[in-house]
């Protein structure tokens, strides 16, 4: 497998207005003949859609959920970024990728990220243009706010909704292109398959999850938008129909996975309250805004947080990083969190958690402001806890977020499959080992708004569009006939356990090994524990009713049979990068203090993993990163 | 403080589109009062399983009240006794022990049933295709600081545009009307200066869809306004109406255009 990763040459700030020049055009009568399959609807998927739509080619997205509007995507809260330096307060396109690339840990790719940080502007204006209502200034013009891991206030925000409002806009876009006929909408529609004819993506085989009919799709192009696999650990922020199906079975065909061992963990989420817990809630990290994060000072203080003296509390944030104090990045104030409460300082029932304190906020700015900038993340944290954080501290507590790893693909955001695209949080690009917040809602909307529709051009203008296979071409047969024998196998097992048991089992071993600290011979049992729990699940799994009709059982089975093989793959990756950065954190690699040691001599790469065959060690490739416009140093927010 | 309950569920079983259907009997045992109601159903859909039988069927997706995909009428209300709590967001501490729960579909006629609890939504997709949006190709956007927006009218239009989509307001109306629904996404955009250019096209071509997805009529009974749980207001239908009497007055049929004088 050869890793080329296309990155043009030139001078950083002129890489990406190159390309585009560079990459051949589809002449516009043409655009209609090929036809796009794009899987996903969230802010990368439904951006592509209507955009490709709109360009002229002939689109057809699929998503599991009942309607494109509805994608994950849409939970996110605290906002968007982008350099526009409205505030005066010295942004600059540079800057963003700066913070982004050492945000990432020095683990993602230049190029990538300075395009990123270059189309984050033409974003926020394309998102105004739709009329998603951004939070304004009293004189009409666009607000901001602060995130993590900058100095400066470059984040944009529709309330606590700011992925609702992208998401809707990017719908509202494509809903209008389904009305013109330029979309075909499969909703409810999950993809099992891909299909490759002599090594290209040319197809994928989707079950109808309304009527279980397994049908094949032939394109010119495949483009997976399918988020992230978070999942994996069982709780998680994610949506719980959220999954690593699609970006797995493209695995299994030949496409490498990137750096599959870097998750975010999220440090303000509500924590676990019993093993009923089904998934697990983000508090957003504008909250940490006005929020101040502490635990009491001495061990096992089990006094209510009111009755707590001020100098018998721990502002750990504000104490270990005093530039940054309560907005320093999740990876980094994620171990702190866990820290304190491996050191018997948590707070609430299960000793797992740390108070997000209003207090000081609200007799400065008043109750008021409080509530207008925070309402219904308070309403939220109401509802699900039962307690009013007007009046008590919020108890927060880590929770697996985000993948940065992902299907590794070259800049045009191409897979090592030919004509297999993948973007967003599936992917792998631009974050490194770590991601800022307010930086996945811009990458998704690049790639689908600003990337996808240039460089899928000049990958099609290679290819004739009569080269599209019939669907009884042989290949295609092939991989229905697969899927069906998937199905058949799932059904006929006769166990005695539910998906969901297996999938708690699996989210236990991970987050215990492969979770916010991982070490050599954890991660080695986690490879010992994982192929046994497989091997019980191929052997004990029950799904009542049948394939042929609405079966939430078997959806689920079918995902969770994916998870098994990811999280191997996870822990093997874990394992065999031997450096702490970002979100993979190695006992082995910290310093006194416990923060993460780097291995730039070892460690400065992409690990690529190629897939070649069940019951075999996958192969580690790597692609190896340089640092020409950034100063590879240690990650310093004190 | 964490307790349990054993509650017994009414439950509405249909196969399919075709089968009848009927309740169904189940008791939910040592339910913790921290339980959100979907993992309270989770718990008996796990027993179900257990017991070879095929567990109850219902939408859900995010399970943090914002994808709007989960929607159970609850004790005769559209997403249970909470106000503005979507279902996934409804504790069961807002039940008590020995409680009878009774557990339907949101039932329209715009919206058939699936299976058991999921029904098919489509219609409101169709209706935001119909012209729900502001034409506006990707690449041809100024920037964002030249369409200045007054902030009274940016919140206004943040109200509207907080609704999930997620049909309670159809559930909830004796009509099984879609025009809450359907007025916070014109109110949005009517609001803005972006939407001007449309907002008459706008409001006919989305009223013509409702009416050929079978939703009924608004009769002013505000059912839907309550069992919002994102507190969209029934202001949004007068300022929709509005629109759309002005949208009638002035319709061209020759260019299918109107309203702009």
């Amino acid at each position: 497998m050869e890793l080329n990763a296309c990155i043009p040459d030139g001078p950083l700030e002129q890489k990406w207005e190159k390309h585009q020049f560079d990459l051949k055009l589809v002449n516009p009568n043409n655009k209609r003949n090929y036809r796009i399959l794009i899987v996903g609807s969230g802010l990368a998927g439904g951006a592509a859609a209507a955009s490709l739509a709109e360009l002229g080619y002939d689109v057809a997205c699929f998503c599991y959920q009942d309607s494109p509007r509805r994608a994950h995507s849409i939970a996110a809260q605290g906002g968007i970024n982008a350099a526009k330096n409205y505030r005066n307060d010295s942004d600059s396109i540079f800057r963003l990728f700066y913070d982004t690339v050492k945000g990432g840990d020095f683990r993602a790719r230049e190029a990538n990220v300075y395009r990123l940080a270059q189309v984050s502007n033409n974003i926020i204006d394309q998102c105004v243009a739709q009329g998603v209502p951004f939070a304004r200034e009293y004189g009409g013009l666009l607000d901001n706010r602060s995130f993590g891991g900058a100095q400066v206030s470059r984040t944009f925000y529709a309330r606590g909704q700011t992925g609702q409002q992208l998401l809707l806009g990017a719908y509202q876009a494509l809903e209008r292109q389904i009305g013109l006929g330029q979309v075909k909408m499969y909703t409810r529609h999950e993809m099992q398959e891909l299909i490759l004819v002599d090594g290209v993506a040319k197809g994928i085989v989707t079950r109808d999850l309304v009527t279980g009919e397994i049908q094949s799709h032939v394109g010119d192009a495949v483009i997976l938008a399918t988020g992230g696999y978070g999942n994996v650990m069982y709780l998680a922020t994610y949506a719980k129909g959220c999954n690593t199906s699609a970006i797995w079975r493209a695995y299994k065909k030949g496409a490498a996975f990137g750096n599959p061992c870097y998750t975010q963990i999220h440090p303000t989420c509500i924590p676990v309250t019993g093993d009923h817990q089904s998934k697990l809630t983000l508090m957003s990290e504008s909250l940490r805004n006005d929020g101040r994060i502490w635990v009491p000072a001495k061990h096992g203080d089990q006094r209510a947080p009111d009755q707590i003296p001020e100098n018998e509390r721990d502002y750990y944030l504000e104490r270990k990083y005093p530039s940054y104090g309560n907005l320093a990045p999740r990876d980094i104030s994620s171990r702190a969190a866990k820290q304190v409460c491996d050191d018997g300082r948590g707070v609430g029932g299960t000793g797992l958690g740390v108070y997000l304190d209003f207090a000081d906020a609200t007799k400065r700015l008043g109750a008021r402001k409080i509530e207008e900038r925070y309402g219904n993340l308070f309403e939220m944290y109401e509802r699900i806890t039962g307690e009013d954080p007007y009046k008590v501290p919020m108890r927060i507590y880590p929770a697996t977020h985000y993948t940065m790893g992902g299907l590794w693909v070259d800049y045009n955001l191409m897979s090592t499959i030919p004509g297999l695209f993948v973007m967003g949080e599936a992917n792998f690009s631009d974050h490194g080992a770590n991601r800022l917040g307010a930086s996945a809602l811009m990458q998704g909307l690049a790639d689908g708004y600003f990337v996808i529709p240039y460089t899928l051009g000049g990958y099609l203008a290679g290819i004739k569009p009569s080269a599209r296979p019939k669907v009884d071409h042989p290949s295609v047969k092939e991989a229905e006939e697969s899927v069906k024998a998937r199905v058949s196998r799932f059904l006929s097992i006769g166990g005695k356990e539910t998906p969901t048991h297996f999938h708690r089992e699996l989210g236990k071993i991970l987050w215990e090994y492969c979770g916010m600290a991982r070490n050599e011979a954890g991660l080695k049992k986690a490879l010992q524990l994982i192929p046994e729990l497989r091997e019980e699940f191929w052997k004990n799994l029950r799904i009542p009713g049948s394939g042929a009709e609405v079966n939430q059982t078997l959806e689920l089975a079918g995902r969770v049979a994916d998870f098994m093989e990811l999280g191997e793959l996870m822990c093997l990756d874990a394992l065999e990068r031997r450096e702490s950065c970002g979100g993979h954190f190695r006992e082995e690699w910290q310093t006194p203090d416990g923060e993460a040691v780097r291995d730039d001599e070892h460690f400065c790469h992409v690990a690529a993993w190629e897939y070649t065959g069940d019951g075999k060690t996958p192969t580690r490739h790597v692609e190896p990163l340089s640092f020409e416009n950034t100063h590879l140093a240690v990650r310093s927010y004190k | 403080m964490s307790n349990t309950l054993t509650i017994t569920l009414h439950v509405w079983r249909q196969k399919n589109a075709q089968d009848p259907g009927g309740f169904v009997e189940y008791s939910a045992k040592d339910i913790s009062t921290e339980m959100s109601f979907l993992e309270m159903l989770d718990v008996v859909n796990e027993n179900l399983i257990h017991k070879g039988e095929e567990p109850i069927t219902f939408d859900h997706d995010c399970r943090e009240g914002i994808c709007g995909q989960c929607g159970l009428v609850i004790n005769g209300r559209p997403h249970g006794p909470r106000e503005r709590t979507t279902t996934c967001q409804l504790h069961m501490r807002s039940f008590r022990d020995g409680d009878d729960i009774v557990i339907e579909p949101f039932r329209a006629k715009a919206f058939p049933v699936i299976k058991d609890l999921m029904v098919d939504r489509s219609a409101f997709d169709r209706i935001i295709s119909a012209g729900g949006f502001i034409s506006v190709p990707t690449g041809c956007a100024p920037d964002g600081n030249a369409i200045p927006v007054p902030k009274e009218n940016a919140d206004l239009a943040m109200d509207a545009a907080a609704c999930i989509g997620c049909a309670a307001c159809v559930a909830a109306c004796p009509n099984a009307s879609a025009m809450l629904f359907m007025a916070a996404k014109i109110s949005q955009l009517a609001l803005l200066p972006q939407g001007q250019p449309e907002r008459y096209t706008r409001v006919r071509d989305m009223l013509t869809q409702m009416d050929a997805e079978a939703f009924g009529t608004c009769t002013n009974h505000g059912e839907c306004e309550a069992a919002c749980p994102k507190s969209i207001k029934l202001e949004n239908i007068a300022r929709m109406n509005r629109d759309f009497i002005k949208a009638s007055l002035t319709y061209r049929p020759d260019t299918g255009l109107g309203g702009g004088a």
